[in-house]
C-alpha cells in the first residue's frame, strides 16, 4: 500500500484557529437553542450554527457544499422556519415545565451516554491511514470533480432525488391547501349575527383604538365617554402579545391633575 | 489539529439535536433540532470525505441536504394544518390516539 502520511493529517494553523473559535461557538450556539425560551430565538442560534458549519465545509476543501449550506439552509429552509413562525404567531413561545414526568432526566442521561459513547468511539477509533486531504481530487475545481461523480456514479439516487423534490412539493401543496367546510359568511350574515348576538354594544362595530385618547396608536386603548378605557377597542392579537399600552397616563383628567 | 476534531464537533451537535427532540415541546423546535441533527451528520460526511481522499462522502451530504430540504417542507406543512385545526403548536396537544 501507497505511504500517504505526508503532513496533511495536520491542518495548518489558520484552520486550527478557525476551528478552535468557530467550533467551541458552534457547540454553544446549539445549547442555547435548546435553552432559550422564544422559538424566534432558537431559529437565529440554529442559523448561526448552519453558517458555523458552511464556513467548517469550506475549511475542509467543499467549497460548493459551503455555498450550498448557506443558500439551501441559512437561506431558503431557516427563512421557512421564520416564515412559518410569523404565521403560527404570537404564542409560539415554549413551556419549558416537562409534561410527562421524569422525561428530562432521562432524556438527558441517555444523551449524555450516546454522545460519552461517541466521543470515546471516535477517540478510540484507528483510521488505518493518516489523512488523505482532497487537493488531489480538487485539482480541476470541486464543482468539476462533484459533478463527475454526480452524473455518473450516482446518477440514479440523482434522478430518485429530483423525484422526491417533486413529490414533496406536491405534498406541501396537498396540505397547504384547504376546501371550507362551511361557505365563508357574508357581509349579511355577519350583520345578522352582530344584532342577535345578545347585546347591541358592538352591533355598529368595535371602537377604534387611540380615540379621545391623547395618545394615538393602535397599542392605546381608547376612551368611552365616561373616561374608561374601551378594552375592545385594541386587536386581541396585540393583547396576546401582550403590548397594550395602558391609556390611563394619557387621560385628560390625570393632566388636569398634575396642571 | 486533527481532522478528526470536527467529527468530535459533529458527534456533540447531533447529541445535543437528539436532546432537543425529546425535550422540547414546540413542533417547530423540534423541527429545528432535526436539522441540526441532519446538519451534524453533514459534517462527519464532509470530514471523512477529506479524510478518505474521494469526494463521495460530499456527494451524500449534498443528497442529505436535499433530503432535509423536503423534509422541511412537508414537516412545515403539515405543522401549519395541525396548528389550523387546533390553535396549538405543542406536540403534547396531538394526542388523540392516546384516548
Amino acid at each position: 500500500m501507497i505511504n500517504l502520511a505526508i503532513n496533511v493529517g495536520q491542518t495548518q494553523t489558520p484552520e486550527a484557529v478557525l476551528f478552535w473559535i468557530l467550533g467551541p461557538l458552534a457547540v454553544i450556539a446549539a445549547l442555547g437553542m435548546l435553552l432559550v425560551k422564544k422559538a424566534v430565538h432558537s431559529a437565529i442560534l440554529l442559523a448561526w450554527v448552519m453558517i458555523t458549519l458552511a464556513i467548517f465545509y469550506i475549511a475542509q476543501d467543499a467549497v460548493f457544499l459551503g455555498i450550498v449550506q448557506v443558500v439551501v439552509y441559512t437561506g431558503a429552509v431557516m427563512m421557512l422556519f421564520l416564515f412559518i413562525l410569523m404565521l403560527v404567531g404570537v404564542d409560539s413561545s415554549d413551556s419549558l415545565t416537562e409534561t410527562i414526568r421524569g422525561l428530562r432526566p432521562i432524556a438527558i442521561t441517555a444523551a449524555l451516554g450516546f454522545g460519552g459513547m461517541m466521543v470515546s468511539l471516535l477517540g478510540r477509533a484507528t483510521l488505518g491511514r493518516t489523512s488523505v486531504g482532497l487537493a488531489d481530487v480538487n485539482a480541476e475545481g470541486n464543482v468539476q470533480a462533484l459533478a463527475a461523480l454526480l452524473f455518473s456514479k450516482y446518477v440514479w439516487a440523482f434522478e430518485v432525488v429530483s423525484a422526491l423534490l417533486i413529490t414533496a412539493a406536491l405534498g406541501a401543496m396537498v396540505l397547504a391547501h384547504n376546501h371550507r367546510i362551511i361557505s365563508r359568511p357574508t357581509q349579511r350574515d355577519l350583520s345578522t349575527a352582530r344584532f342577535r348576538s345578545g347585546s347591541l354594544a358592538s352591533a355598529a362595530g368595535l371602537p377604534n383604538p387611540g380615540v379621545y385618547a391623547l395618545h394615538n396608536a393602535v397599542d392605546v386603548p381608547g376612551l368611552l365617554p365616561d373616561g374608561t378605557a374601551a378594552t375592545s377597542s385594541v386587536s386581541e392579537t396585540l393583547k396576546a402579545r401582550g403590548d397594550v399600552i395602558e391609556s390611563k397616563p394619557f387621560q385628560l383628567e390625570a393632566r388636569e391633575e398634575e396642571e | 489539529m486533527n481532522a478528526a476534531n470536527y467529527l468530535y464537533v459533529s458527534a456533540l451537535l447531533f447529541t445535543i439535536g437528539a436532546i432537543g427532540v425529546v425535550v422540547r415541546r414546540n413542533a417547530i423546535v423540534v423541527f429545528m433540532c432535526v436539522e441540526l441533527m441532519l446538519n451534524a451528520s453533514n459534517l462527519a460526511f464532509v470530514t471523512f470525505a477529506r479524510i478518505n481522499g474521494n469526494l463521495d462522502g460530499q456527494v451524500v451530504a449534498f443528497f442529505t441536504m436535499v433530503v432535509a430540504a423536503c423534509e422541511v417542507v412537508v414537516g412545515l406543512a403539515i405543522i401549519v394544518t395541525i396548528y389550523r385545526s387546533r390553535r396549538s403548536a405543542s406536540v403534547d396537544d396531538a394526542s388523540l390516539l392516546k384516548r
